[in-house]
């Protein structure tokens, strides 16, 4: 009778810890299967499904900070953005910054002068993997899956600045302050404002596409031709086309999340 | 019962006051305090929906507007008497009821309900003019 109980309780003690571990052991069996490489190629087996991006060719925005400040300005009309002098309160859709700043991977010790010399346009990346989204704990911001559009919901956002932590390029600002007093050009009656106590950055001109029309920006550069915007997973796209041709590069690469932005330099 | 001479006109007395409000309503000839709203002065006679049905739901749709254009892509259209909008508050609603301060205004000031809507969309009086001089 003794040895009978023995048994049993081992065979049920077995039993229960097989059934307790069970999920966990089948989860790292997949996950060894299908390991994610680290630094990711750009977004293989999509086709038929939409993904946004941008080449900037910076060879026709050197010595042109005239045109970037037109690209900023009309990104500023199109998205009522408030202007602030402080730094720190500053709220970034589209702005200029050194190479150093904006490609600290790529930087070298002896550059080009005209690299040295010149400011390089930055925006959000709209990245392929982008770490803002794993973080936001409200999914304020999100991935537009059938565009790649990194896009954000202000209804929503709590402003706990998380995904500002989480995006390794600085494209995210928060409204410390109301921005309305601080619009400083004229409004524009299409688009809302922001309220104090959001994050908000580049939509990729989401509302501009849905009406057929280009980002406010490139529209803005069309003068000399430096942006080109399209369809990332489309082969024939001009995108495709101008980055098959060209050297690019992207900013940190090595981060792993994507980005959508190329860079002729 | 003892006292009836006092009790009895006590609780008459306290019964009348405990519900003077509702005679009050009655007999007074004040006009009635609900809001009244004043409709598009554009002329504008159909809405998406109809009277009742926007009244009630209006807030829901708002919702249900705000999804599909950020989140689902579906910014699409809508159309009244063959006029089209885009959907949104400010690309639909707003562009006939150019008079939100008799419109929305009315009814939330009476309810006490403060939208946040306007904390971020702009008002007809503030999309023409703009901020500064709205304000
Ligand atoms: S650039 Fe920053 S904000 Fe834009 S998608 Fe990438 S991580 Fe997010
Ligand atoms: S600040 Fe807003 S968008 Fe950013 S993580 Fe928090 S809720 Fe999400
Ligand atoms: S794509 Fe649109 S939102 Fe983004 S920087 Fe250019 S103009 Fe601004």
């Amino acid at each position: 009778m003794d040895t009978k109980r023995r048994t049993f309780l081992k065979a049920a003690g077995v039993a229960a810890l097989a059934g307790i571990s069970a999920p966990a052991v089948t989860k790292l069996a997949e996950a060894s299967s299908s390991a994610v490489p680290a630094v990711a190629e750009n977004s293989a087996g999509t086709a038929g499904k939409i993904r946004y991006g941008m080449v900037i060719d910076m060879r026709k925005l050197y010595d042109r900070p005239d045109i970037q400040e037109k690209m900023a300005a009309a990104c500023r009309y199109a998205h009522n953005i408030p202007t602030f002098d402080d730094p720190k309160s500053e709220i970034k859709w589209i702005w200029s910054a050194s190479y150093e700043e904006a490609f600290p991977e790529h930087s070298s010790a002896h550059n080009a002068e005209i690299i040295e010399e010149s400011e390089f346009l930055m925006l959000c990346n709209h990245c392929d993997n982008p770490p803002c989204v794993r973080v936001c704990p409200t999914k304020a911001t999100f991935k537009m899956e059938h565009n790649g559009i990194v896009a954000m919901d202000y209804h929503r956002c709590i402003g706990c600045r998380f995904c500002m932590m989480a995006c390794p390029y600085g494209a995210r600002s928060f409204n410390w302050f109301e921005p309305r007093p601080h619009i400083t050009q004229e409004i524009n009656p299409e688009f809302p404002t922001r309220m104090r106590g959001v994050v908000e950055k580049c939509n990729f001109c989401a509302e501009r596409l849905a009406r057929g029309e280009k980002p406010a920006c490139q529209e803005a550069a069309a003068e000399v031709g430096a942006i080109y915007f399209g369809d990332l997973n489309d082969p024939e796209s001009e995108v495709r086309k101008v980055l098959a041709e060209n050297p690019t590069i992207q900013r940190k690469p090595g981060l792993g999340t994507k980005p959508s932005v190329f860079y002729i330099v | 019962m003892y006292n009836k001479g006092l009790i009895v006109p006590g609780l008459i007395i306290t019964v009348l006051l405990v519900t003077f409000p509702f005679w009050f309503d009655v007999f007074s000839s004040a006009e009635s305090t609900d809001p009244t709203v004043e409709l598009p002065p554009g002329g504008e006679q159909n809405c998406i929906y109809p009277a009742d049905e926007m009244r009630a739901e209006h807030m829901v749709i708002l919702n249900e507007w705000r999804d599909d254009v950020l989140r689902n892509g579906n910014r699409g259209t809508v159309t009244v008497d063959g006029k089209v909008y885009g959907k949104g508050l400010q690309l639909a609603c707003m562009k006939c009821h150019t008079n939100k301060e008799e419109f929305c205004d009315r009814c939330h000031t009476y309810a006490s309900v403060v939208p946040y809507c306007w904390d971020c969309h702009l008002t007809p009086t503030q999309q023409k003019a703009g901020l500064k001089e709205a304000n």
